[in-house]
C-alpha cells in the first residue's frame, strides 16, 4: 500500500536546489532519448548544450533569445506569486508589439532620438492595457482569468494578422503579409558590430532589478507575497485585493509588451505574423523554473533559451529532429514539478498486515 | 556496456578538444518552414533534398524554422558550419538570407519565391505554378455541373492571384458560364481553417474545390462531401482517391541537383529562375479515370502545348473585372506583368482583400 503524507519540515535550501536537479535529470533523460534514437548521447548533448554557445555569436544569440523570455517571466512572477493565473502573456506581447509597431510605422520615414523611447513606451502601455482586460473582468465580474487571458491571445494574433495583411501592409510589398521596415530611429541599438544582441537586454536587466526591489522591499511586494500564501490572511490584513490584482496584471502585461517591442525593434525590424515563436507560453516554464525569483528567472531564461539553440545545432550537425527542443522544455517542467511534489510530500510504502487482508 | 561507455567518453573528449571540422567536403544545407511530413510544400523540398543526397552530395536540413527572428540564426549557423550552398525555402527568409549572404561571400544562397538578390551570391527561384492552374481550370470547367469552382486562397500576393486568374481563364475557355468563388484563409498551412473554407465553398454550390494552401484538409473535405478536388504541391491522391482529379506537383529535385552540382564544380552563377512544365519544376499527378479518356487526352495535349510554349496561360484578349483590357488580342502577358499581377480577371467573384 502506498501512502502520501505532507512533509512538515521542508528545508528552503532544497526548494531552490530542485530546479538544478530538474535540469540534471532533463539532461540525463535527454541522453537516454538520444541513445534510444540511435545517437551517441554524449556527442548529441555536446551539440545541444555546448556547441551553440561555444563562440561569441552563439553567446549573443543566447542572450537575444533569453531576453524576451526573461522579461515576460519577470512580469508573470508578479501574477503567479499573488495567485493570479495570467496565461495570456503571448497575447500581451502581441498587442504590445502591435501598439509599439504602430508608433514605429507612424515614424517610418523620420529620424529622431525620441522615436525609439516612444515606441518602447507604446509597447509597454499596449501590453498593460491588454492585460487589464482579464484583470478587470476578474475583479469586477468574477470571470476566470486563465480562460480570458488565454483566449485573448487568439484575439491579438488575429488582430495582428488583419493589420499586416490589410491596413498596415507594406504598400510596396506586393501584398505580402508584412509591414514596411521600421526606420533606424525605431530600432534597438546593437551592442556589438556583427552580433544581434541589442539594447533590449538592458530593459530585461532593469526589470529584474526593479522586480526584486518591488517584491522584497516594498509594501506592494509584501501584499503580493501574502496574497499568494493565503488569500484569507490577505483579506484579514485588510489588503485591497482588487487594486493588487489590477497592478500585478499591469506589471505583467507591460513586461510582455516590452518583450514584444524588443523583438520587432530588435532582430525583426517590422511587423509580420511570426513575431514570436510562443515566447509568452514558454515564459511560463521559465517563471516556474526560476522559482518566481528575479535572479532565478535570469538563470532559467538562459537554460530554456539554450534548449531552442541546442535543438537547431543538434539538427544541423546530427539531424536529430528539431522537436526535441520542445521535449526538453517539457521534461524540465515535468522533472521540476515531480521533484517539487517529492519535496513537499512523503511517499510511504506500507506493508500489509494479515488482519487487513482478512478484512 | 563498459566498452560503449569508454567509446563515448573518448569521443566526448575528442569532440570537446577539437572543434568540428566540416570544410573537408562539399555540403548543401536546406532551411524548411514546415515539418518534413507536411505532405505539401516542405515535403516536396525535402524530396528535392533527397535527390541531391542521391546524387552523392552531402546535405543537412533544419525543419520548422519560424520566419521571424530565428531564421537568420539558422541560416548563419549553416553558413558557419561549412555548408557551401544553402537553400532557404520560404518567402519569409528573404531578408535573413540576403543579410547572411553579405557576411559569407564564399557561400552560395538560393532563396525560393523571393525577389531580392542583394549580393552576387544570392539566387532566387520559383516555379510557374500557374501553368498547372491552367490545366486544373480546363478540367474544372469540364467537370463542374454547378458551374461554380471553389478556390481556397492563402494571401493576396501576385503568385496566388496569378493562379486564380490562370485557372479562371482556362475554365472560361471550355465553359463560358463558369464562376470562381474564393475564400481567403490568410494562412499557408492550417488544416482546420482550410477544411472550414472548403466546406463553406461546397455549401455555396461549388462542386470543384481547389486550394493554394498546403494541407490535405481541403481534399479530404471534398472527398467526404463527394465533390471534385485537386492536390496541391505534392501528389495528394492517397488522401482523397475518389475526389482528386490530379495534383499540381512542385518538383524541385532537378533544379536542386543541377544547382548543387554547379556549386560543387564552381560553375554556379547568380540567376533568377522561373521554371514550369517545360523544365519539369511543375509536374502533374496522375489523372483520375473519372475524367473520362477524352478529357484526359485533351488535358495531356494541353500540358504538352504549355510545355512547348505553343499555348500560353495568359493569352489575350484578357479583361479585368470591370471589363478593361489587360492583354490585347493575340498578345501574351510578359513575365513582368505576371510577376506583379494584382487584379482579378473577368469572371472571378469578389474583391481582392486590401
Amino acid at each position: 500500500m502506498i501512502k502520501i503524507e505532507k512533509r512538515n519540515d521542508v528545508p528552503m535550501v532544497l526548494y531552490f536546489f530542485t530546479p538544478f536537479i530538474a535540469i540534471i535529470l532533463t539532461i540525463l533523460g535527454g541522453g537516454i532519448i538520444f541513445y534510444i534514437l540511435g545517437f551517441n548521447p554524449i556527442e548529441a548533448l555536446k551539440f545541444y548544450f555546448i556547441t551553440p554557445i561555444s563562440n561569441l555569436y552563439g553567446l549573443s544569440e543566447l542572450l537575444l533569445k533569453a531576453t524576451p523570455l526573461c522579461l515576460i517571466a519577470i512580469g508573470l512572477s508578479f501574477c503567479f506569486k499573488s495567485n493570479n493565473w495570467n496565461i495570456g502573456a503571448e497575447g500581451q506581447l502581441t498587442f504590445g508589439a502591435i501598439v509599439g509597431g504602430g508608433v514605429a510605422l507612424l515614424f517610418y520615414n523620420q529620424e529622431g532620438f525620441y522615436i525609439l523611447p516612444l515606441v518602447i513606451l507604446a509597447g509597454a502601455v499596449g501590453g498593460m492595457i491588454f492585460a487589464l482586460i482579464p484583470a478587470i473582468l476578474k475583479t469586477y465580474f468574477n470571470t476566470n482569468e486563465i480562460l480570458v487571458s488565454l483566449m485573448l491571445v487568439y484575439v491579438s494574433k488575429l488582430l495582428l494578422d488583419y493589420l499586416v495583411v490589410g491596413p498596415w501592409s507594406n504598400p510596396e510589398g506586393f501584398n505580402f503579409p508584412e509591414t514596411r521596415q521600421f526606420s533606424d530611429s525605431s530600432r534597438m541599438p546593437l551592442l556589438f558590430d556583427g552580433l544581434r544582441i541589442h539594447a533590449g537586454i538592458f530593459l530585461a536587466l532593469a526589470a529584474v532589478m526593479l522586480s526584486w526591489f518591488i517584491l522584497y522591499k516594498t509594501y506592494l511586494g509584501f501584499q503580493i507575497k501574502v496574497s499568494g500564501l493565503s488569500l484569507k490572511t490577505a483579506k484579514y490584513a485588510g489588503f485591497k485585493g482588487k487594486t493588487m490584482i489590477l497592478v500585478v496584471f499591469m506589471i505583467s502585461g507591460a513586461c510582455a509588451g516590452l518583450a514584444g517591442v524588443g523583438e520587432i525593434t530588435g532582430p525583426i525590424g517590422q511587423l509580420h505574423r511570426m513575431i514570436s515563436p510562443d515566447y509568452g507560453f514558454t515564459a511560463i516554464i521559465v517563471a516556474f523554473l526560476g522559482r518566481l525569483n528575479p535572479f532565478g528567472i535570469i538563470f532559467a531564461s538562459l537554460v530554456v533559451a539554450l534548449t531552442y539553440l541546442g535543438a537547431e545545432t543538434a539538427q544541423i550537425f546530427l539531424q536529430i529532429p528539431k522537436y526535441t527542443g520542445q521535449v526538453f522544455q517539457g521534461m524540465i517542467l515535468f522533472f521540476l514539478l515531480a521533484s517539487d511534489y517529492l519535496l513537499f510530500f512523503k511517499v510511504k510504502i506500507l506493508s500489509l498486515k494479515k488482519n487487513e487482508l482478512r478484512h | 556496456m563498459y566498452k560503449n561507455f569508454f567509446k563515448y567518453l573518448i569521443s566526448a573528449i575528442f569532440l570537446l578538444g577539437f572543434s568540428v571540422n566540416s570544410n573537408a567536403d562539399f555540403k548543401v544545407g536546406f532551411v524548411y518552414v514546415g515539418p518534413t511530413g507536411d505532405h505539401g510544400w516542405t515535403f516536396q523540398h525535402h524530396e528535392g533534398r533527397n535527390a541531391v543526397e542521391a546524387a552523392g552530395i552531402k546535405t543537412t536540413f533544419v525543419e520548422s524554422v519560424p520566419e521571424g527572428a530565428d531564421a537568420e540564426r539558422v541560416i548563419r549557423q549553416l553558413a558557419q558550419s561549412g555548408h557551401d550552398l544553402i537553400f532557404t525555402t520560404s518567402f519569409g527568409y528573404m531578408d535573413p538570407t540576403n543579410k547572411v549572404a553579405k557576411d559569407f561571400p564564399n557561400v552560395k544562397f538560393e532563396h525560393a519565391t523571393g525577389y531580392k538578390r542583394e549580393h552576387s551570391n544570392v539566387s532566387t527561384y520559383s516555379a510557374r505554378f500557374y501553368e498547372g492552374r491552367t490545366l486544373l481550370g480546363h478540367i474544372a470547367g469540364k467537370m463542374t455541373k454547378t458551374n461554380t469552382i471553389g478556390y481556397i486562397a492563402s494571401f493576396p500576393i501576385p503568385e496566388v492571384i496569378r493562379g486564380i486568374n490562370a485557372m479562371t481563364l482556362a475554365a472560361q475557355k471550355v465553359n463560358p458560364n463558369i464562376k470562381t468563388k474564393i475564400v481567403w484563409v490568410f494562412t499557408w498551412y492550417d488544416p482546420g481553417k482550410e477544411a472550414e473554407a472548403a466546406q463553406a465553398l461546397i455549401d455555396q454550390g461549388a462542386d470543384v474545390i481547389m486550394q493554394h494552401t498546403d494541407s490535405t484538409a481541403p481534399v479530404q473535405t471534398a472527398e467526404k462531401a463527394g465533390v471534385w478536388s485537386f492536390g496541391q504541391a505534392s501528389d495528394m491522391q492517397r488522401f482523397a482517391p475518389k475526389s482528386i482529379l490530379t495534383s499540381i506537383i512542385d518538383d524541385w529535385a532537378p533544379y536542386y541537383v543541377e544547382r548543387a552540382i554547379a556549386a560543387r564544380d564552381g560553375t554556379w552563377n547568380q540567376q533568377d529562375t522561373w521554371h514550369g512544365l517545360k523544365e519539369g519544376m511543375v509536374a502533374m499527378g496522375p489523372y483520375n479515370s473519372a475524367m473520362g479518356a477524352d478529357l484526359v487526352k485533351e488535358v495531356e495535349q494541353l500540358q504538352k502545348d504549355l510545355a512547348s510554349g505553343k499555348v500560353h496561360s495568359f493569352t489575350g484578349p484578357i479583361y479585368d473585372q470591370k471589363g478593361n483590357i489587360l492583354v490585347a488580342e493575340g498578345k501574351v502577358a510578359d513575365d513582368g506583368m505576371l510577376a506583379g499581377m494584382s487584379v482579378y480577371v473577368k469572371g472571378v467573384e469578389g474583391d481582392i482583400p486590401k
